[in-house]
């Protein structure tokens, strides 16, 4: 239960770090929290002959809020991001993701962006940048591209990252006026990876009923599931009842495995479950400008 | 492939350290066999039981899922071997710990020590919801939590002043009153 031997290195500048990281080839990985890299190494899952370490490069820290959303630096940790107020006011549904992610003390380590580069199909922050249509910011010797949230993750644990490649940042849109969301899920141990969860954006019309209604599934497919039910619930109130179809069009979608933690069949049924509520919650949390001018059935 | 060797330095616990090791070195491991702290335990090696919990810069982290090359990186580490004041006082931690029964093979109270530590410092007057949800992320296989959880609460009236007990304070602090509204309802 100890890594295999590697070199390192801990650059401080980004293009030094992107040369040696293309140097390494195949061979090379980015170090960031290490709350997934390392067990894997401690495990003998993973054994890179590079290690470059990100934790001293500099311009990767930061967290910035502005109109079109937040970016977050690859060096920002979970508990960073969760802490800052500016951006939870701009993207509730970051904070209401990061929550769920693991304890407190791996939140201490473990960066935001080092999650949705490592692509597990369970992880919670993968599908707030899914579900919001964010994006990733990627950096290899050839400059910067943008790469769209649904190019990004493209298999479980498999991105759009080549080799010698880093993801400097990752950007959350704010959801569109009028939207609530909610991230809700089902695991065996406070802490755990989900058995499912559900993130939901829900957006009301100035008469209170659903104009769009989106939902990211984790757990349950190779890669983090948008499903969008806007057909299903267009012009309809959030009541628990009126959710029930679209959650149920939702988990048909969800394609899970038996593994040693919970059925297939169980999790399919977490997915329509997780769903209807995540919907009814975000439909709850949209702004109440929207609320108040409501004037159909009740929610 | 050859060992990749580095020299690093370390400030642990108030004293620096400086030591020569693989880059694969655990923090946990470094803090054990290069500098002969003991008193941080391991248990699984991937994160899951806490048991090698320590404070990187005040804040509680996983040394079994750090290299001690990044830890380098850090100005300061405390173990459960610095939690105590110089002269031995034990920490309000370590005291309600001992009183609350809160361990029995004492293979997991490191991680304890160190998280409950750090928690009661950014929340000095947990309810007992609060107190189990902040050890969550660790285990122990002996207590079933319950004395764990009391002793939380304690260590927190401990810290406060209450029953009696002297809350240990820096010396600025020494024969200011105790300020009004600091217990729990
Ligand atoms: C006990 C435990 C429970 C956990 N529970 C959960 C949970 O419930 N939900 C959840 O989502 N996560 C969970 N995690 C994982 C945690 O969220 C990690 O922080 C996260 O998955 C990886 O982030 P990191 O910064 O630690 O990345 P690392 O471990 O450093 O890296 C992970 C992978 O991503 C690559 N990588 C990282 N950053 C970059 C980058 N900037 N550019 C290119 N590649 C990069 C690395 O090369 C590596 O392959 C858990 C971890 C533990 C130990
Ligand atoms: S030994 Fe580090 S968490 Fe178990
Ligand atoms: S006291 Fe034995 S594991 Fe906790």
């Amino acid at each position: 239960m100890k890594p295999p031997p590697f070199a390192y290195h801990a650059p401080t500048d980004l293009d030094e770090a992107v040369g040696l990281l293309a140097e390494a080839g195949d061979e090379g990985k980015v170090l960031a929290g290490g709350q997934s890299l390392i067990p894997l190494l401690n495990m003998r899952l993973a054994a890179p002959r590079v290690l470059v370490d990100i934790n001293a490069v500099a311009g990767l820290e930061d967290i910035r809020v502005d109109a079109a959303g937040v970016r977050v630096g690859a060096r920002v940790r979970h508990a960073e991001l969760e802490a800052d107020t500016a951006a939870a006011e701009a993207v509730p549904l970051l904070g209401q993701g990061l929550r769920l992610v693991a304890h407190p003390v791996i939140r201490n380590r473990g960066t935001t962006v080092g999650s949705i580069a490592h692509a597990d199909p369970s992880a919670e922050m993968p599908a707030v940048l899914a579900l919001l249509e964010g994006a990733v910011e990627v950096r290899g010797r050839a400059g910067t591209r943008t790469v769209p949230a649904a190019e990004f993750v493209t298999g479980p644990m498999e991105t759009a990252l080549a080799p010698g490649e880093i993801a400097v940042a990752a950007r959350f849109p704010r959801p569109r006026p009028g939207t609530g969301t909610a991230f809700v899920e089902t695991a065996r141990r406070n802490g755990d990876y989900a058995l499912c969860g559900a993130a939901a954006a829900v957006t009301l019309g100035a008469d209170g009923r659903i104009t769009a209604a989106r939902c990211c599934l984790i757990s349950v497919a190779p890669v983090p599931l948008v499903v969008d039910l806007t057909d299903h619930l267009a012009g309809r109130t959030a009541r628990l009842g009126d959710l029930d179809g679209a959650a149920a069009a939702a988990a048909e979608q969800a394609d899970p495995e038996d593994d040693i933690h919970a059925g297939a069949d169980y999790r399919r049924h977490l997915a329509r479950v997780l769903t209807a509520r995540a919907l009814a919650r975000a439909a709850a949390a949209a702004p109440a400008a929207v609320a108040d001018t409501y004037t159909g059935a009740s929610r | 492939m050859t060992e990749d060797v580095h020299d690093i330095r370390l400030r642990v616990n108030g004293i620096q350290h400086t030591a020569r090791v693989p880059a694969r070195r655990l923090l946990s491991d470094c803090l054990r066999h290069d500098l002969g702290l003991t008193g941080t335990h391991v248990g699984c090696e991937h994160g899951v039981c806490g048991a090698c919990t320590v404070l990187v810069d005040g804040r509680p982290v996983r040394s079994c899922l750090m290299l001690a090359v990044s830890a380098a990186q850090h100005a300061d580490i405390t173990t459960v071997e610095g939690l105590a004041a110089a002269d031995g006082t034990p920490h309000p931690v370590q005291q309600a710990f001992a009183e609350c029964h809160a361990l029995q093979c004492g293979f997991c109270t490191p991680g304890f020590l160190t998280l409950v530590a750090a928690y009661l410092r950014d929340n000095p007057d947990p309810g007992e919801d609060d107190a189990r949800e902040a050890v969550t992320g660790n285990l122990c296989r002996c207590t079933g939590y319950q004395n764990i959880v009391a002793a939380v609460l304690r260590a927190a009236e401990i810290t406060r002043g209450q029953d009696g007990v002297p809350r240990a304070r820096p010396p600025a602090e020494e024969g200011r009153v105790p300020e009004a509204g600091g217990g729990r309802p």
